[in-house]
């Protein structure tokens, strides 16, 4: 049969390759091109042998890369010409090697596919109604993988043989469901059940399960629900009382609950979604999506006194199937079932023992979830995706990080931690782990790190961390007797943008929180230089006492009290106080003054998170908070019905860029601010013409600062970073005033603009940093 | 006689001799301070000696509840009484600035002289040296101290085993929070105090009791009973699960320290102990520490378990959980 123009190629694919029907698609592309050969999966990716004349090869290698299954990534694809030509008349997919060094990427999980929608609607299909219908398109992938190769035995599906129809599809390769690792069907599968708070199993029925769970929901019962990465809390989104008896029982009040809506429609009912949005909602990721509330049904317990609300979609067949069981309450609220402060369960009996204090019925199922994996959360801004929480439906997708060859762990923050390993020019961050300091998280922490190195076959030769020796990420990192750069907080900030955009220069603004400075400070409102792997601080806020330490961050009067001493104020008498601050006993008062003065636990700070909370404080929307960042959403709220109803321009003009120079180093001196302010609450100008003017004053400044340092520095490339660029009326005008001048601007998208995208930073400067080792 | 400290009180000339004669052997009566040897000897001492030594800096010197002189007396037999030992007798090394008010000095020592009669251990050496005005804040005092440990006693940080249960001899934090507010001269409502007070008769009264069901004992000073709780931890690689709503503090401690957002699990205490005791013993000891004056609000704070090994987790009164972790100095904002 050989010709001379007869070609055998041997072609290596890496990337997300396996799992995702990449071999039935390779099959059926040699197939129709009537070429001869083999793939398999490796535990570098796929491997395939093809012989054919030259003209189809070459056809072949170009549909390859040009037209991959909708969940393939391919990040390399070598081609060598095969020593000897395979004895081959046909083309066959062969088994699983079990490779030596895996570097296949393992897919994330995926929301249900159309083409599962329709076999679990259609009356006739095998699969009608069945909650855990799946193809190589869609369904569990990360949450049950074991270890790889991504084969069955190594997933939570290992103790479902499948049944001759499944087993059939399984190996056939036109079928949706080659190789489809967790295929399964109502004969072979996994099954829902039904259990009452003390554990009883109520009922073992897909069907009746999903009645009883909708009936419940429907009588407003708090049920768990177990899901993809995790359980959820649900309870109708619309009957206040449900809502309010889940805030009671999970000791979480004031932060938002996120819901699920049956579908877009549905979604659309409750906040304003436009195009972006729409395509986010619905796509194969399915993250919650923070969008601007219309006036609806639901509770007004959800997210009170902030804009926007968190609504996802349906993604898994258990969600599709229980909108549409008749009873069903069309908006849920669905949040992730952990007590405060500890990460999402993963067992059955883990979330009964837990939860039975708070949830009324546990809607179970037998499939294990192997890894937890929270629900993502973005939002749209000025047309693109900006992440605030990057899990489930992309991670472990790696991002490709030009430089970053060596094998580096990143360990993160503190709060919101994700930690980072990086190999060959990719970094994998992690899925959300949270607020090290709950014991269960630390654990959580220690155990995705090991399941990383395992399934990336990561081993780190190099570890970075914050400057903040007492983040535990930071103790641990120090644990591992290996190499350590520590990286300072906002300088990592700046790095996980320029990682992102693949910058190497620029001016990043950080508007943060808290980080420690490398001067011992305690920074959260800078201006960098970034360059490379180095940095230079050029700009900051004046510095504002912080009386009390992290206490100020929850007691924002203490913020309050600082900035009007900041700005030269006695606070401990009445007159000079807004009336919501001279409410505070003078003993309190006196006694904090005395603490600034003294610095008694008093750091000084140059973060604009707590400059939002001392604004907070002044205007009266609160004197403490809840939950970190509640005062600034809701001065953003506040500011943002400004805009509405009297527009940028009529607001204040008064609030002008103040800019002072101390030390031969630039600050946003915020002490005119506070007595535009003051004057604003005795003429009694309306808070939300005082919040909007605020962020025009941030904004103006900031502008002021940067065109002269752009100039200095002789850069045009702006890095937005750090936690309060979620304000969205913040990066907004923050951005369009930035590019009206000629800026480029950058900001987080893929990655969190908060502590989520510290550990990328961290490895993308321990990856840059030039090897100290010198000849 | 001088009316201040001059630097020939420390020079061991006559002024040396006047200083100690009108002063220490004054106050300090004992037959081994009385013959001014070079060393005093302990005549017939029998069993295993505990030997400890710390040096006293506190500013201010004087401060409600105490001064510098019984703080010194105190934190050494304490340290002595955390091995299981019963303290026999102190060393007094005085550093002097130059300057000090007389009368100060002999404030100081008298208080000394009522905690060694309160205590029943005598000082038998001491020493006295002058420095220039600045090289030294008014008094820094250094005491060593000898005890005997008894028969089957075997006390120590290692010897905490699974199931322990820990007890905390009264309120936290109150040393630290007078301290701070006293230097600063903060004013907060209440009357804080120091709890500077010795140990031994506590521990002799519970060892004497069920000396082998208590393993470990320590005085949670500096850095506090969070500090102390993690050196634990990680010396026995167990874990240390205490429960906050447990935990006794005096409410204007509590006030005084969220107003200046402090952790009263991190600040001194000096008359404080926590004991590890074996479960079945655990309310007997409770009891008998609650039967003696120092321990009158002794509380069950916890267990040893091995849940988190080497880590301390404190359970919250809003029923959360966190984990305490020594500082590595100051407590700096961690919240971004
Ligand atoms: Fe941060
Ligand atoms: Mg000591
Ligand atoms: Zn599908
Ligand atoms: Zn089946």
């Amino acid at each position: 049969m050989a010709t001379p123009e007869t070609r055998h190629l041997k072609i290596s694919v890496q990337g997300i390759v396996q799992g995702v029907g990449f071999r039935p698609f390779v099959y059926n592309l040699a197939k129709k091109l009537a070429l001869t050969g083999s793939v398999a999966n490796t535990g570098q990716g796929v491997e395939i042998f093809i012989s054919g004349p030259c003209r189809k090869t070459d056809r072949f290698l170009d549909l390859l890369k040009t037209e991959p299954p909708p969940l393939a990534r391919i990040s390399d694809i070598q081609v060598s010409d095969a020593t000897q030509s395979p004895q081959a008349d046909d083309f066959t997919i062969v088994p699983s090697a079990d490779g030596s060094t895996k570097t296949t990427l393992i897919s994330p999980d995926i929301a249900t596919c159309t083409d599962c929608i329709n076999d679990i609607f259609s009356s006739g299909n095998r699969r009608y109604h069945y909650p855990f219908t799946n193809c190589t398109n869609c369904g569990p992938r990360m949450t049950i993988i074991r270890h790889i190769p991504y084969d069955r035995t190594n997933t939570s599906m290992a103790c479902f043989p499948m049944c001759p129809s499944c087993d059939g599809e399984y190996h056939d390769p036109t079928d949706r469901r080659f190789h489809a690792q967790p295929n399964a069907c109502p004969r072979c599968g996994p099954v829902l059940s039904w259990h009452d708070r003390q554990g009883n199993r109520l009922c073992q029925d897909n069907k009746e399960s999903l009645i009883h769970c909708a009936s419940a929901l429907a009588e407003g019962h708090i049920v768990v629900i177990k899901g993809l990465g995790g359980f959820h809390l649900a309870v109708d989104a619309a009957s206040d009382e449900s809502v309010r008896k889940l805030r009671e029982k999970k000791n979480r009040y004031g932060k938002p609950l996120a819901v699920m809506a049956a579908d877009l429609e549905k979604a659309g009912q409750v906040v304003f979604l436009g195009e972006e949005e729409r395509e986010l909602l619905s796509s194969q990721e399915r993250p919650i999506v923070l969008a601007v509330k219309k006036e609806n049904t639901l509770s007004p317990e959800l997210a009170p006194g902030i804009r926007e609300l968190g609504v996802m979609l349906p993604y898994t067949p258990l969600h599709h199937l229980l909108f549409t069981t008749p009873g069903c309450p069309q908006v849920l609220v669905m949040t992730s079932a952990n007590l405060s402060d500890e990460p999402i369960c993963t067992g059955n009996r883990e979330a009964l023992a837990r939860l039975s204090g708070i949830a009324d019925f546990f809607l179970f199922h037998n499939r294990d979830i192997v890894t937890r994996v929270d629900d993502s959360v973005a939002r749209v801004v000025l047309g693109r995706k900006r992440m605030i929480r990057r899990s489930r439906g992309y991670v472990p997708v790696p991002l490709a990080i030009e430089g970053a060859e060596r094998a580096i762990l990143g360990c993160g923050a503190e709060q919101k931690n994700t930690f980072c390993l990086s190999r060959n020019g990719q970094a994998f961050v992690s899925q959300h782990i949270g607020d090290l300091k709950g014991p269960e998280n630390m654990v959580f922490f220690e155990e995705s790190i090991e399941y990383f190195r395992q399934v990336l076959e990561i081993c780190p030769t190099e570890v970075a961390c914050d400057l903040h020796g007492d983040y535990l990420s930071s103790r641990y990192a120090a644990t591992l007797g290996l190499p350590l750069q520590r990286i300072q907080h906002h300088h990592a900030h700046a790095a996980a943008i320029m990682a992102e955009h693949d910058l190497d220069r620029g001016l990043a603004v950080i508007y943060d929180g808290a980080g420690l400075g490398d001067d011992a400070t305690v920074w959260g409102g800078e201006i960098l230089h970034v360059q490379g792997c180095r940095y230079e601080r050029l700009a900051h806020l004046a510095h504002l006492a912080l009386p009390g330490g992290d206490r100020a961050t929850r007691e924002i009067w203490r913020m309050g009290l600082s900035l009007l001493a900041g700005a030269g104020l006695d606070i401990t008498r009445d007159s000079t106080l807004p009336g919501s601050l001279a409410a505070i006993p003078t003993g309190i008062r006196r006694t904090v003054a005395t603490m600034m003065q003294k610095k008694i636990n008093t750091p000084a700070t140059s973060s604009v998170g707590r400059l939002f909370d001392a604004v907070a404080s002044l205007l009266g929307i609160r004197q403490d908070v809840a939950f970190e960042g509640q005062a600034a959403m809701e001065l953003e709220t506040l500011a943002w019905s400004g805009w509405e109803t009297t527009g940028p321009e009529t607001a204040s003009g008064r609030y002008s860029a103040t800019i002072t120079k101390k030390n031969n180093r630039l600050m946003l001196d915020y002490r005119p601010l506070v007595h535009w302010i003051l004057e604003d609450l005795g003429r009694e100008v309306p808070g939300p013409a005082i919040a909007l003017s605020f962020h025009l004053w941030l904004v103006r400044s900031t502008l002021a600062l940067l065109d002269h340092l752009s100039s200095r520095c002789s850069t045009s490339t702006i890095l937005l970073g750090g936690g309060c660029f979620q304000n969205v009326l913040l990066l907004e005008m923050m951005t369009t005033g930035l590019e009206e001048n000629g800026f480029r601007v950058f900001s987080g998208e893929q990655i969190p603009v908060n502590d989520g995208g510290i550990a990328l930073g961290q490895v993308f400067i321990t990856a840059i940093t030039p090897s100290t080792i010198t000849l | 006689m001088n009316t201040q400290i001059v630097l020939d009180h420390g020079s061991g000339g006559l002024a040396s001799q006047e200083l100690i004669g009108s002063l220490f052997l004054r106050y300090l009566t004992n037959p081994h301070l009385h013959q001014l040897e070079d060393a005093a000897v302990l005549d017939g001492q029998a069993g295993r000696l505990a030997f400890s030594t710390d040096s006293y800096v506190v500013d201010p010197i004087f401060f409600p509840g105490g001064n510098i002189g019984e703080l010194a007396v105190n934190g050494t037999i304490n340290d002595l009484a955390m091995r299981g030992a019963k303290p026999l007798c102190l060393s007094l090394g005085l550093i002097i600035e130059e300057g000090l008010a007389m009368d100060t000095l002999e404030e100081i020592v008298r208080s000394i002289a009522r905690a060694c009669d309160y205590a029943g251990v005598p000082v038998v050496t001491g020493d006295t040296k002058v420095v220039p005005r600045g090289k030294a804040d008014k008094i820094f005092i250094n005491t060593s101290g000898i005890g005997v440990i008894r028969d089957g006693v075997e006390v120590s940080a290692t010897q905490a085993v699974k199931d322990d249960v820990i007890i905390l001899s009264g309120t936290l934090a109150d040393h630290g929070i007078t301290i701070l507010t006293s230097r600063e001269g903060l004013q907060v409502d209440g009357n804080l105090q120091s709890d500077t007070r010795p140990l031994h008769f506590l521990v002799q009264n519970i060892l004497d009791q069920a000396a082998h069901a208590v393993h470990t004992m320590r005085d949670p000073t500096r850095g506090g009973l969070g500090t102390t709780l993690s050196e634990i931890a990680k010396t026995t690689g167990l874990c240390m699960e205490i429960e906050e709503k447990a935990i006794p503090v005096q409410g204007e401690v509590r006030a005084a320290c969220e107003l200046m957002g402090l952790d009263p699990l991190y600040l001194a205490n000096e008359g404080k102990c926590v004991v590890f005791a074996a479960p079945e013993k655990a309310e007997l000891i409770l009891e008998t520490m609650r039967a003696t004056p120092e321990g009158r609000e002794s509380a069950i704070i916890g267990r040893v378990t091995d849940v988190h090994p080497g880590r301390v987790v404190l359970t919250t009164i809003s029923g959360g959980a966190r984990l305490v972790e020594p500082l590595t100095g100051e407590p700096l904002p961690r919240i971004c």
